[in-house]
This record gives C-alpha cells, structure tokens and sequence, in this order.
C-alpha cells in the first residue's frame, strides 16, 4: 500500500467517488452511511415530536387538527423506533466499532452487511409511503381491530416494518459470527470491551425477537388485506393473540435499544475512569441475562389486557427479575468512577447524565411492573415518561456519548469540547424538563395519547413543551459543532482518550481501509490500566500509534 | 480491495484469516439463520395451537378436505430431496463433480414436483370456494363430499392458517430452487471441490429446514 503526501491513507481518503461509498464492503463506511440515515431519522421524527409538543402547550386545538394530531405521534413513534432508535448503536457503532475493537479486517459478511444498509433503507421508504396514503393514527403498536380497520396506510407500515426487520436480522447474525469466529489472536471473551459483549447480547435478541415481529406483520397484513380473521374479533379472530405476538417482539426490542447503550456507558465508564471496570464480568455476563430475561416478561404490557391472573403475577415476578442485572451494572459503573480518577470530557458527561436519566427510567419501570400500580398508571403519562427516560435518557444519551467518543476515530477531527459540555448540559436540562412533569401528571391521570385534556394538566404541560425546545436546542447545537469540526476541527491524534481498546491503540486516525496492517496481539484486557504503563510513559495523553499499526 | 497473496485460495476473502476460519464462519452464519427460520414459523405453531386448542372439534371437522394421499406424497418427495441434497455434499467433498450436478439437480426436480402437486391441491380447494379470508365459502360436491357441511364458524381460521402456513413454506420451497439453480451452474462451472463446497452445504442445511417444517405441517394439518 503506497502513502500519500498527505499522510497514511485512510478509509475517508483512499477513494473518494460517490460509487465508492454505495458499493462499500467496508464496515466503516456502511456505519457512516448507517449514521447518516439513522440522523436524517432522528431529525424527522424529533421535528414532529416538537410539533406534537407544541400542540399540547394548551387544551384544545393549538396548532394542528386531532386527525393530524393523531398521525403525527403516531409517525414520530414509527419513525424513532424503527428507523431511529433500533438500528441507531449497533447498526451506525456497531458496525464502525466492533470490527476495530475485534481486532478484525471487516465483519464476517461484508456483502451482507451493505445488503442490510440498503433493506433498511428500503424498509424505510416503504415504512414512509404511509405519509401519501395517511391515515395511520392508533399509535406505533397496531393494536387490532382498530388498526386492521382504519385506512390502507397500515398497509405500507407493516410491509415497512418488516422489510427492516431483516436487515436487523442479518445485521445481528453478521455480529454474532464476527465476535464469535473473527477475535484477535489473545482477545478472550474475558478480555472483549465490554460494547462487544452489549453488542453480542443486543444481537442475540435481534436474532431471536425480530422473526416474530416478521411472521406477526404478515398476518397484521394478510388481516387486512385478506381479512383471515387471525387477530380480527369480528371474524372471530382473537386481538389478544396479535398482542402476544407483538410484545414477544417488542419487549425483547426495547433492550435492542438499551443493551448496546449499557456496552458504550461500559466503554466511556472505564475510559475515563483510567481503572478496569469494576466487577467486569458481572458487567459482561448481566448483558446476556438481560437478553435472556426479556423474552420472558412481555406480559407486563398486557395487565390490562384480560390475559389471566396467573400470567399477569408471574410476568410482575419476572419483570423484577430484570432489576437484578440492570442494578449489577449501574452500581458496577459508580464503583468504577469511585475507584478511579474521572476525566470529565464530553462523553463522560453523557455517561454521568445517563446513571441519572437512567436510573430514573429503570426504577419507575420497575414500578409499573408492579400489578396494582400498573393498573392505575396504564395508558397514563407516567408510562409515556417511563419510556422517554429509558429510550431518550437511556438509548440517546448513550449514542450521544458513543458518538462523542468515536466522533475523532470515525472523521480524523476533534470536535469543540467547550459547545460539547454546553450541549451535554442542555440535553441533560431539557431532557428532564420534558419528561419529569409528566410522571406527575401521568400520576394524577393524564392519559397518554389524548389530544385534548383538562386545564388542571397545563401547568405540566407547559413545562414540558419549554423543555423540549432546550432539548432541540441542545441537540441542534451538537449538530452544529459537529459538522463544523468537519471544517475547522483540530485533527486528531490516533488516540485522543487515552483508552486502551484496540480501536484507539492500534489504528491510525482515521483507520486504514483495512484497519489493521498488521493482525494485532492482545496480551490484556479491555480496561488493563494497570498493565498498560507503556502506552502512558509520557503522561496522560497517548499521541503514539505502537510501530505494528502504521 | 481484493488483497490477494500469491498463497491465498481464489474463493478466500481478504478479511479471513484461512479457508477454515471463512467455511466455519459461513456456516455459523447459516445456522443463525436457521434458527430466525424456526422463530418466524413458530408464530404461525403458536396460532395454530391456540385456535385448535379452542376448536379442536372444527380442526378434526376441516381436516378432512386436506388429501393425506397428496400430503404424503409431497412428504416422500421432500425426503428424497434431503437425501439427494444430503449426497451432492458428499459428492463436493470427493470432488465428483458429476455425481454433485446430478443430485442438484434432481433435488431442484422433487422441489418442481413438491410444488407442481401443491398447485393441484390448492385449485382442488379454490374450486370449493375453499380460500383465506373473506372470499371462504364451500359450495359444491365432489368425490361424494358435501363442501357446504364444512361451512361451519372457525372453518376459516383452519383453512386461512393452513394457507398462510403451507403458503409461506412454498415459497421457500420457490426460494430453494432460485438457489439450487445458482449453485448448479456453479457446480458446472466447476467451482466446488474438497477444498470449497461452502455455498452446497449452506443450500443443503437450508432444504433440511424446509424439509424439517413440511414435517411438522404434514401431521398437523393433514392427519390429525
């Protein structure tokens, strides 16, 4: 391989036609592609999420009519869920990261890997011909009989929906045999970053859940469209069943969202903590019981839904069961800040507002899996709350710190840390404006989804639609500063963190098309500060790549 | 991007360290599949176990319109297909390149035939007004049958799970011989050898599962 003037080529410079990036086989790329549409994503349904927001700031009509009300959380929940948040860490850093941290050229499917780009992509058009029909308004869980009766756009959501499931299908099983069979010579399990271990969980749940949800959207289909009377209660059909079958998924898939964020807290945690993750692998090993325990407690969606006392009381006790784990981890992070020495750079501080935001979404979560008060809070704001603090706080939070993080390696350039601190704190602010003020109204009977509302709710109301717009501000901002570090950005060195995974200590910035040169040999774990003395010799900061990576 | 050594194998991606590392890797990727295969059938198990649990007189009562004759004719093919399947890989493994031709292609035939008697079946039924959803309505007599004594509630349950499910079993039937085509010229070509058979082993796990999941459905929907 030849250098050029500029410097080692790299993934970004080694060629640069448009034909080049859509035909890419290279892991990176496909990220990068992934986060661009994954980002276009996000913006849509984070505008209409703004719009139904602003709708709300008074009873009554606002801004828009109830129908475009309707259809527009409905959308915003289609579109964040599907094409934003199920795809958005394993599919944009999972594919950019996990060959890196591996050790590996590329995932072991590279042909697959671009074929699940252009899925989703098509899944997402097809999700998003919905618009021009229109009329899709009972939410983002198609609940029959009311979605098998109302307009075609149902139609072109499920097909959507579906078409995407393989491509997260296929994005999971390529991970699970790249992490099982593409290791570095030395890289045990018991020495993977533990983003790898979420990762191969996460994956494993992609695996098993998504095929349900595919089998569930073809009969959602063939109800509508052939009425086979399957789920359809007026054809003696059982709408119950389509909920079973649908939360079977859809459970599981709200750790697809969460476990890939517990592996990038895990990352930041120990990077900026400068001290091996306490506890490792419990830390490791509670992201496979996660997955595992989330097949088991989708009945807790359905406490209100006539299924028997019996399968509501044991899906309650297995539903506590998830704590276990869940706790393992958070307390597992603050032991590490404890005994560590914490650098508070940006990502870090999505890590910390994350213990936060976190912790706030699983404890509230914990108490609506409890019977008694589930059937008082069920189809309130609290639950609308619970799952933003999970999701948003959760999921966004941590993509947010993982793209901070990875921002340098992914792009060669350093983004502003100070509009990066800024940013981190009015997410944080925002954020929590948004969504406290409706765990109280959600307690005092708000229910979710309604367009109009008593005016004793304004005040909370109110709250939190400023919320949102420091929130969007805070998210603009970040946009912003990243596409002008693009510009203007300091370059970056290969290792500006100072981490000790091999996507830092073995790659250039930004990698080579074929990330290693050379295979590298891992001799410790992922968070061996201890053992690393010879990367920090001259202080803090790690501006040397070892000779074997150039 | 091909970054080929002079003592790398032309069917060896750059991103793999050996053949075996690829081969193992290939076929830990088509078991996971499998399995994805297995969940997205077991949705249809599960409504089929929920409404026979509740009908069990209405599934008995239906059952009776499906020819077993038929079904296990369609059976015997689809173990026969395994079979060939199962000696075209062991053919690649001695480098018969003859003897694997052969048993693809008569695997690809007892697919054709396996979907040449469904088609006989459906229009048997189509012709009854036997279909999924709205449009069920048996009428008619034949073979001494009175179609409309089967016209009872729950019948379309039945029969639109007994569409759904054997429908989506034909068309990975349809999907195996897209893929027994492809590796048939492949094989022709004389790709495969000792050395490389990963795309003839990968077909055949996939035709066993096919195979598999007919013999679920056959005694489920025909014989009990």
């Amino acid at each position: 391989m030849s250098e050029s003037a500029s410097g080692p080529i790299n993934y970004l410079s080694h060629d640069k036609s448009i034909k080049s990036w859509l035909l890419t086989l290279d892991h990176k790329r496909i990220g990068i592609m992934y986060l661009i549409a994954v980002s276009i994503a996000f913006l849509a349904g984070g505008i209409l999420a703004l719009l139904v927001r602003v709708e709300l700031m008074a009873p009554g009509e606002t801004i828009m009519s109830a129908d475009a009300y309707n259809q527009a959380f409905t959308l915003h929940a289609v579109l964040m869920i599907f094409t934003f948040i199920i795809p958005a860490v394993p599919a944009v850093m999972g594919n950019f990261v996990l060959p890196l941290q591996l050790g590996a050229k590329d995932v072991a499917f590279p042909r697959l890997n671009l074929a699940s780009f252009y899925i989703y992509l098509l899944g997402a058009c097809v999700a998003l011909g919905a618009l021009v029909v229109g009329r899709v308004d009972g939410g983002w869980t198609f609940y029959t009989p009311y979605s098998t009766s109302v307009g075609d756009g149902i139609l072109y959501i499920t097909t959507g929906v579906f078409i995407m499931g393989f491509s997260s299908i296929l994005t999971g099983l390529n991970f699970i045999v790249t992490i099982h069979k593409m290791r570095a010579p030395g890289l045990t399990w018991n020495r993977l970053p533990l983003f790898i271990w979420s990762i191969y969980a996460t994956s494993i749940v992609q695996v098993l859940a998504t095929p349900v949800i595919g089998i569930t959207m073809v009969l959602l289909f063939l109800e509508k469209f052939l009425h086979i009377g399957i789920f359809d209660p007026a054809l003696g059909g059982d709408p119950v069943l389509f909920q079973h079958f649908f939360w079977f998924y859809s459970h599981p898939a709200v750790y697809i969202m969460i476990l890939p964020a517990f592996g990038i807290i895990s990352d930041l945690m120990g990077t900026f903590s400068r001290h091996q993750v306490a506890g490792y692998k419990f830390v490791a090993l509670s992201s496979v019981a996660i997955a595992f325990l989330g097949f088991l407690v989708w009945g807790h969606h359905m406490f209100v839904s006539g299924q028997s006392a019996i399968s509501s009381t044991i899906f309650s006790l297995i539903t506590y069961l998830i704590g276990i784990p869940t706790a393992v981890k958070v307390i597992n992070w603050v032991a590490t800040m404890y005994k560590g020495s914490v650098q508070l750079k940006t990502p870090m501080l999505y890590a910390i507002a994350f213990l936060f935001t976190f912790s706030i979404g699983g404890f509230t979560g914990i108490m609506l899996g409890v019977l008694a008060i589930d059937i008082h809070l069920h189809d309130t704001y609290f639950v609308v709350a619970h799952f933003h603090y999970v999701m948003m706080g959760g999921n966004v939070i941590a993509a947010l710190g993982g793209l901070h993080y990875w921002w340098p390696k992914m792009t060669g350039r350093m983004f502003n840390e100070k509009l990066g601190k800024l940013a981190a704190a009015l997410v944080f602010i925002g954020f929590n404006l948004t969504f406290f003020p409706q765990f109280i109204m959600g307690a005092q009977g708000m229910p979710r989804r309604y367009y109009d509302y008593l005016p004793e709710f304004q005040s909370y109301h109110l709250w939190s639609t400023y919320g949102s717009w420091v929130l969007g501000v805070g998210l603009f901002l970040i946009l912003g500063y990243l596409i002008a570090s693009l510009i203007n950005g300091k370059k970056a060195g290969p290792n500006p963190w100072g981490a000790l995974t091999l996507e830092w200590t073995h790659t250039t910035t930004p990698p080579h098309p074929h990330n290693f040169t050379e295979t590298p040999i891992v001799t410790r774990g992922a968070y061996d500060f201890h053992l690393a003395k010879d990367l920090f010799a001259k202080g803090g900061e790690v501006s040397e790549v070892p000779s074997s990576a150039k | 991007m091909a970054n080929t050594h002079s003592d790398h194998p032309a069917h060896l991606q750059h991103h793999f360290v050996s053949s075996e590392q690829q081969f193992d890797a290939a076929k830990m990727g088509m078991w996971l599949f499998l399995v994805t295969e297995i969940l997205l059938f077991s949705g249809m198990f599960v409504a089929y176990t929920v409404y026979r649990s509740w009908h069990p007189e209405v599934f008995v009562l239906s059952s009776e319109l499906l020819n077993p004759w038929l079904g296990g004719l369609n059976t015997i093919v689809l173990l026969a297909s395994s079979f060939t399947v199962a000696l075209g890989i062991h053919f690649a493994q001695v480098n018969n390149k003859k003897g694997l031709v052969i048993n693809l292609v008569l695997t690809f035939l007892f697919a054709l035939t396996f979907l040449v008697v469904k088609y006989f079946e459906y229009t048997a039924k189509f012709e009854h007004g036997i279909f999924p959803g709205a449009a069920f309505d048996p009428h008619g007599v034949s073979h001494g049958v009175d179609y409309a004594m089967y016209n009872v509630p729950y019948a379309r349950q039945f029969f639109s799970i007994y569409f759904v499910m054997t429908g989506i079993h034909g068309v990975h039937v349809l999907v195996g011989m897209g893929l027994f085509t492809w590796i048939t010229i492949r094989a022709i070509k004389g790709e495969f050898s000792s050395e490389y058979y990963t795309p003839v082993e990968n077909c055949g796990l996939y035709w066993h599962l096919v195979d598999i999941i007919w013999i679920f459905l056959f005694p489920l929907l025909y014989l009990i």
